[in-house]
């Protein structure tokens, strides 16, 4: 079997006698769309900040790639290709659109270090930045400050600052979180296009959208796999209703 | 070998008198920091004038002593309250730098202030007649006052503890320290906690500035000179806590009697060695979580 | 920036306004022609000035940490105060060309800002502040015990100061002048690189967003262990031309009354603007030199009071009043 994209064996942390995360095994193959559900409190995020260096599991491991990244700080993780989203947006609401996403592509290619040459004349790095807002459709706000924008369009802000450090694998956590359906679309329109050799996994509460998007699907319990396969399977599972349902019942 | 005991029970019982003035004044520091995120470089100034008012009241009106200390923590008090409410407030989740910098600004006016009205020099303390002289414990004697400060120290740190962990008000303190907009949403009312948490701890300042007035000598710069000390005291124990403080002011009180008598031309040199060693092991104090 | 939105943005025009803000703005000009007429207009102040443009080197330095990288330091007098006394006892011990005496004082500053900051920001919050603290109150310490070496709590005297390219350092303080306004101007062009450079530009982002930056991959200790020991070499020049222009070192050089003074000098220009050190630090050092000539009571009670309301009513400082003036103007018109 080839390596997986993103894997994790065992993971497990707990805080204090919160088990926050239980055991989970997790495969995210090459090019994958996967969507990662559960009732609120199942530890989604949790897992998230996990596998991406934000917190230290207590056991298990994780592998980028085939390489074991359990030890490697956040920073170094991202290098190698592991890259997020936030749910609450985390941007630098006092910049401009621009300056956000040259800040994420000027650390990837190396030029963020550069204390010599001002940042305006680092143009390969604005000139992609700008290329990329230009794609998501929101190169016309590029020079507004991040706090002025509307909340959807910050989002798509989020997703620019994601790819312009050529993630080889992206969480996407809640992308359409927060965002009013008539934006909501957009979003959905640029996950769709997301270039085929990323691995994709969304955290999602919408069903449409999980459905829309995810050619599998995981489903996550109190810290724990409940189940995990296609759409269709999970759809039509038994206890994934029940753990819904029983949601439902309780709300 | 007998000396070396003898210094080492010299050192242990005035280190712990100074420990004990230490808690007072910073466990009120502690709890509102823990509380209210606030940077409070201030807070020695309620020390300061509860030691001014009491003494005042001692020297000048001859009025004795209980009075004069409750004096001065009921002034304190009353001052805290209109500081919380119209300045402190506006500053909650500001930038810690705002915050560094507007109580750095009431200390200095502090320190004028004292100048002003009192005069440059330390204010003599003369304990009550009934608390002077020397006391006898075990084997030895001991001067009564710092006997006093000790006894009072303990006392109060097992009131505070019973106050915080057995009643409503304690428990609405640990709940709003441990997550604040949680203790909104079940009702708290964290603006009147705040206040009443507020006065509460320069109360207290005010009670250990005039009771260590004999330990710390109440001058108009005394909240700029101990402040250093407060501050180890309160992250070295931990923001919000009631024992972390406890156990901070007995490493230091005792730790810095101990260097001054032993290696007296290092200062407080060592002192600040450890502190920095601790924090760097601990980073959120021996009992921290805020 | 105010972009009409109706208009379609291209790469180049955004390219453009990236480069107008690193671009020397005339206005850029104006304290330097300042620094030079006071020469002229205060002949007999220079040695006052000296001081003053000595500081604002102090100020600066410490802008770079606290309104770049959003490091709030309660000891930056260690690396003023090691710069000081090193410059003060190459002087002493023989060596008493200047400029070299400032590289020297730089590196040594440069190193003791590496080691503590190594140290010290890899924590966060008060117990940042409080190690900041600790370390400068050790170094005094330190200073205070040594004083076989550092003259203690009499100060070091005894440094003799060679000319600085020709020049000897009169009574009327003219050499000292231009010595020190040669150094700022120098120390000012590498601040200001950086601050515009991509480096200065990911600063500004650790102080705006840490955990993004994490996300993004940017390696933030290093970053701000960097800015923390160019910002400590550039204190240590500070300290250096203060001790060289006054030919003596107290321990004042190192105490926590420096520290303190500097940073609201700083708040009152306005921090992280690069020129707040500009403005806050003659209007400070004026006024305590008008003030506590008068009553050093008055003094402390005055800047107590101004911090507060600075804090309260300006917290952008004058800068910051400026903006909100401006942005007032505009919505009138």
């Amino acid at each position: 079997m080839s390596d997986a994209a993103l894997e994790t064996q065992a993971l497990s942390m707990s805080f204090g006698a919160l088990r926050v995360a239980n055991a989970i095994d997790f495969r995210l193959e090459p090019g994958a769309r996967h969507a990662l559900i559960g009732p609120n409190g199942a530890g989604k995020t949790t897992f998230v900040n996990l596998v991406t260096g934000a917190l230290q599991p207590s056991e298990g491991r994780i592998l980028l790639g085939g390489s074991d990244v359990t030890g490697l700080a956040q920073a170094h993780r991202v290098k190698r290709g592991l890259v997020r989203t936030f749910q609450i947006t985390a941007l630098f609401r006092g910049l401009s659109v621009l300056e956000n996403v040259t800040l994420a592509v000027g650390e990837r290619l190396g030029t963020a270090s550069d204390m010599l040459r001002p940042s305006g004349a680092r143009r390969a790095v604005i000139e992609e930045a700008f290329a990329l807002l230009d794609r998501l459709g929101i190169a016309d706000e590029a020079l507004r400050p991040v706090k002025e924008l509307a909340y959807g369009r910050q989002r798509l802000v989020e997703i620019a600052v994601a790819l312009g450090l050529k993630p080889k694998v992206l969480l996407l956590d809640e992308p359409a979180a927060g965002v009013p359906s008539a934006e909501s679309s957009t979003i959905i329109d640029v996950i769709e296009q997301l270039p085929a050799d990323i691995a994709v996994l969304i955290i999602e509460h919408d069903m449409d959208l999980v459905f829309r998007l995810a050619r599998r699907i995981t489903v996550l319990v109190q810290g724990a796999v409940l189940v995990e396969g296609p759409p269709a399977e999970i759809a039509a599972d038994a206890r994934v209703r029940q753990v819904y349902l029983g949601e439902r019942e309780h709300a | 070998m007998a000396e070396i005991v003898a210094a080492s029970v010299s050192i242990l019982f005035h280190g712990l008198a100074f420990a004990m003035v230490l808690y007072l004044v910073s466990v009120g520091l502690s709890v509102t920091m823990g509380l209210m995120g606030f940077v409070n470089l201030a807070h020695g100034v309620f020390a300061a004038l509860g030691g001014y008012i009491a003494t005042s009241m001692i020297a000048r009106l001859g009025v004795p002593f209980v009075p004069a200390v409750a004096a001065g923590v009921v002034v304190a008090m009353a001052l805290s309250v209109p500081l919380e409410r119209a300045l402190y407030r506006r500053l909650y989740g500001a930038d810690e730098l705002d915050q560094v910098l507007l109580t750095v600004g009431l200390v200095f006016m502090s320190v004028a202030a004292g100048k002003f009205f009192w005069g440059p020099l330390a204010q003599p303390f003369h304990p009550p007649a009934v608390l002077s002289g020397q006391i006898e414990l075990g084997w030895r004697e001991f001067p009564t006052y710092r006997s006093f400060l000790i006894a009072s120290g303990a006392v109060l740190v097992t009131v505070l503890w019973l106050g915080l962990e057995r009643t409503q008000f304690g428990a609405q303190i640990r709940a709003a320290v441990d997550n604040r907009r949680m203790a909104q949403s079940v009702g708290i009312n964290t603006s009147r906690l705040f206040t009443m948490t507020f006065a509460l701890g320069s109360g207290l300042a005010a009670l250990g500035g005039s009771l260590g007035a004999e330990i710390l000598a109440i001058e108009p710069a005394y909240a700029l000179e101990h402040l250093i000390y407060f501050l180890i005291v309160v992250s070295v124990g931990g923001l919000g806590s009631i024992k972390g403080p406890f156990f901070a002011a007995l490493l230091l009180g005792v730790a810095d009697t101990g260097f001054k008598y032993l290696l007296p031309e290092f200062g407080a040199f060592f002192i600040y060695a450890l502190t920095l060693v601790v924090l760097l092991w601990r980073p959120r104090g021996l009992f921290g979580y805020a | 920036m105010t972009v009409d939105v109706a208009t379609h943005l291209t790469a180049q025009s955004a390219m453009d306004a990236f480069a107008r803000r690193h671009r020397f703005h005339p206005g850029e000009a104006v304290p330097w022609i300042v620094a030079v007429a006071a020469y002229f207009v205060f002949p007999d102040y220079l040695a006052l000035g000296a001081q003053v443009l000595a500081t604002i080197l102090f100020g600066l330095s410490l802008d770079l940490i606290l309104g770049y990288a959003g490091i709030v330091t309660l000891g930056h007098a260690a690396c003023f105060g090691t710069g000081a006394y090193v410059a003060g006892l190459l002087a002493v011990h023989g060596w008493g060309e200047p400029i070299t005496g400032l590289f020297v004082a730089a590196l040594a500053a440069a190193f003791v800002g590496f080691v503590s900051g190594a140290v010290v920001l890899r924590t966060q919050g008060l117990t940042l502040l409080m190690l900041t603290l600790v370390v400068s109150t050790m170094l005094y310490e330190a200073a205070n015990k040594a004083n076989h070496i550092t003259g203690g709590a009499d100060g070091l005297s005894g440094m003799e100061v060679w000319p600085v390219l020709g020049f000897r350092f009169d009574l009327f303080g003219k050499t000292a002048y231009w010595y020190c306004l040669g150094a700022l101007f120098v120390c000012w062009l590498v601040a200001r690189c950086i601050v515009h450079s991509p480096f200065g530009r990911s600063l500004t982002g650790i102080r705006e967003n840490e955990r993004r930056m994490h996300a993004i991959g940017s390696p933030v200790f290093w970053r701000r262990l960097v800015i923390y020991t160019i910002s400590s070499a550039l204190a240590g020049v500070s300290g250096a031309l203060i001790s060289q222009t006054t030919a003596f070192v107290g321990l004042g050089v190192l105490s926590f009354d420096r520290s303190g003074a500097i940073l609201i000098m700083l708040i009152l220009g306005g921090v992280g603007r690069l020129y707040g050190a500009f403005i806050g630090v003659p209007l400070y050092m004026i006024l305590q030199d008008r003030f506590a000539a008068v009553d050093p009571v008055y003094w402390y009670f005055w800047i107590g009071l101004i911090l507060v309301l600075v804090v309260v009513f300006a917290p952008g400082g004058a800068f910051g009043l400026a903006d909100r003036l401006l942005r007032a103007r505009r919505r009138h018109r």
